[in-house]
């Protein structure tokens, strides 16, 4: 197996585990037991391929980007995300815990959301199967993502503000953990990344290592490098996980800098961070001293996030991959060149991979595959504020 | 075989134990040894001091809130066993607190310290059993800690056996699947606690979440060896209406009913 893959124990390297309080051990416990079998079974596997084709729209296309090609004095490719329905990646996740969610006979679902993209996308699976949602999003985001709080209200989820804390992605998830904690018995929490405790870092790569596989079949031998943007590092593992044993891709991971990773406005965990244990699994995070957690800042809702799957910190201790960290005013220019030379607006968390183009040593031969991971339809209202276009 | 205050305890008396929480340095930085020693003074059994998280993942929102005050207030570990050093007190002890902070302190350093400053046992509700076991226990055991697990409703029979097995304190059965004070009425909890108590576990069981009133500890004290009192009381120091020393002096007799 794998260096790169989870272990029995639930570890990746010393990274990962099950931090979880008593409370949540059955349910836990349930789907440690079941979530591979589940994920192997016929049924399970033909139905989540056809919804992923017939609903969610795959396989993405794999564009070649000329213009950011010519500029950047290499082939970039982009592996089309945003195309998928609801507008990025995080629905290939939703849909395979939404049909294991239904094997394992829960009514009710859960998640916490960010940017929004999350919880519209669990919002839309639980409509699509007709089961109760309720998505936990944090007072702060839920103002600056009034767009995505609308579509999931549409959808007919509850969403519930998270006013403790930062008023983010943090706290929402913590609320989520808590709700869970009160509903152990009907309930099933859908985690929107690659983080909290094991099997949900391994699970929720599986479903979206569907982005790399198709990238693999797409590209005609392998890219020399594939970058990812990280929050907690959904669309950067799924990106990943085939790549994992190939060593001559190289994989960047880009979290946000915020104002600076010199400055205390910043959510770039694994280049500032230490290890802890946040949200029930050991990985790198954002700490002081005395272990408590540091509220992270980024411009974007989906990378505000102090911590980062278990997953990525081995990648990072092990050097199989790199992790760049790009301020909010470069991810901000790099949505703006994306738009103006391939036609396409980003959203502002996949604006920081575009950025970090100008800082790698990029070859005329290199073969570059950015994960385009959503679409900026959500982050408009950012876009006309800071870039002017009232 | 550890031997301290709380064991000692619990071969003294095994009916009625009423166990308080509090959050260290809650309302005021300074307030965490005056509530410990009027607890002492007003006959509690054991006592129970929570370290402030920034996400604690367990907690309803009354400790949550009393949490992000006392961390306001400067509250830390260390500061916390600086407070425990200089005050005497002849009660059982339990800190009370997730495993990030303790594990940035460093383990064993948190584990001797505990012991200088003459705390009995820990509930670290984010560190799980098979963690425990593997890795921490013979620094727990070096130090006389013991160590306290949570049992809830869904907690099959086979973990609950295991569960006495590790436990050298007592099991805390929570008396509904919930996170801490959340609900408004102390659910009638008979059966699952009557089911507990026929497993004849070693372990002594006390029985906490949603207890808020002398009727309820009474309930609860029926059927197991005693009851935790938390976000009721955080909620009584919260507002109080008198001195600190009053308030929990009244709040103390009321539930006991001296």
């Amino acid at each position: 197996m794998s260096k790169y893959q989870v272990n029995e124990q639930g570890f990746y390297g010393e990274f990962g585990g099950a931090f979880i309080p008593e409370l949540l051990y059955p349910n836990i416990e349930e789907l440690k037991e079941n979530y591979l079998a589940i994920e192997k079974s016929e049924s399970f596997q033909n139905e989540f391929q056809q919804l992923l084709k017939d609903y969610v729209g795959r396989p993405t296309p794999l564009f070649l980007a000329q213009r950011l090609s010519e500029k950047y004095g290499a082939e970039i490719w982009l592996k089309r995300e945003d195309l998928c329905h609801t507008g990025a990646h995080k629905v290939n996740n939703t849909i395979g815990q939404i049909l294991l969610a239904q094997r394992l006979g829960k009514k009710r679902i859960i998640a916490e959301t960010g940017a929004g993209q999350h919880g519209v996308a669990t919002a839309t699976v639980c409509a699509l199967k007709g089961l109760d949602c309720i998505v936990y999003m944090g007072e702060k985001d839920i103002e600056r993502q009034a767009p995505n709080v609308a579509r999931m209200k549409m959808l007919g989820a509850t969403v519930k503000p998270a006013t403790s804390g930062s008023k983010t992605l943090k706290d929402a998830t913590n609320e989520a953990m808590r709700d869970w904690i009160n509903n152990p018995e009907d309930t099933h929490y859908i985690i929107g990344s690659v983080v909290g405790p094991h099997p949900y870092p391994d699970m929720v790569a599986r479903y979206q290592s569907v982005i790399s596989q198709e990238i693999k079949n797409q590209m005609d031998g392998l890219p020399d490098y594939v970058i990812a943007c990280v929050g907690g590092g959904s669309n950067a593992m799924g990106a990943f996980y085939h790549f994992l044993d190939d060593p001559s891709v190289k994989l960047v991971g880009v979290e946000a800098a915020g104002l600076g990773i010199h400055t205390d406005k910043t959510a770039a965990t694994l280049n500032l961070g230490t290890p802890g244990v946040l949200h029930a699994s050991r990985s790198i995070m954002m700490q002081d001293k005395d272990g408590q957690v540091i509220e992270p800042h980024s411009i974007s809702a989906g990378l505000d996030y102090p911590g980062i799957g278990p997953a990525h910190a081995w990648l990072k201790v092990s050097e199989r991959a790199q992790y760049m960290a790009v301020t909010d005013e470069d991810a901000l220019k790099a949505a703006v060149e994306c738009s103006r030379l391939e036609g396409i607006i980003p959203a502002l968390e996949t604006a920081h991979a575009f950025s970090v183009l100008k800082d790698l040593d990029l070859k005329s031969t290199d073969r570059v595959v950015i994960n385009l991971s959503g679409r900026g339809d959500k982050d408009m209202n950012t876009y006309m504020n800071e870039l002017n276009l009232k | 075989m550890i031997s301290n205050k709380l064991t000692h305890l619990f071969n003294r008396k095994s009916t009625d134990l009423l166990n308080i929480f509090f959050t260290a340095g809650y309302p005021k930085l300074e307030d965490t040894t005056i509530i410990l020693n009027e607890l002492e003074k007003s006959g509690v059994d054991l006592i129970e001091i929570g370290i402030p998280f920034s996400d604690p993942l367990a907690d309803g929102p009354t400790i949550q809130e009393s949490s992000k005050i006392a961390l306001e207030n400067g509250m830390s570990i260390e500061v916390l066993f600086n407070q425990l050093e200089t005050s005497k007190h002849d009660v059982p002890v339990l800190l009370m607190g997730y495993f990030n902070p303790v594990m940035q302190y460093g383990i064993e350093h948190f584990c001797k310290r505990c012991k200088e400053v003459g705390v009995d046992g820990l509930i670290i509700p984010d560190l799980p059993l098979e963690v425990y076991a593997s890795q921490y226990k013979h620094l727990f055991e070096k130090y006389d800690l013991c160590n306290v697990f949570l049992v809830t409703p869904q907690t099959s029979t086979n973990r609950i056996k295991q569960i006495d097995e590790f436990s050298n304190g007592f099991i805390y059965a929570v008396s509904s699947a919930s996170t801490t004070g959340t609900k408004s009425n102390f659910d009638d909890a008979s059966e699952y606690l009557n089911k507990l108590k026929s497993l004849n576990l070693k372990s002594p069981i006390l029985t906490g979440f949603n207890i808020k009133t002398r009727e309820n500890y009474l309930a609860a004290c029926k059927h197991v060896n005693g009851a935790i009192i938390g976000s009721e009381f955080i909620r009584q120091i919260s507002n109080p209406k008198s001195s600190l020393q009053d308030t929990v002096k009244d709040f103390v007799s009321s539930i006991k009913n001296d």
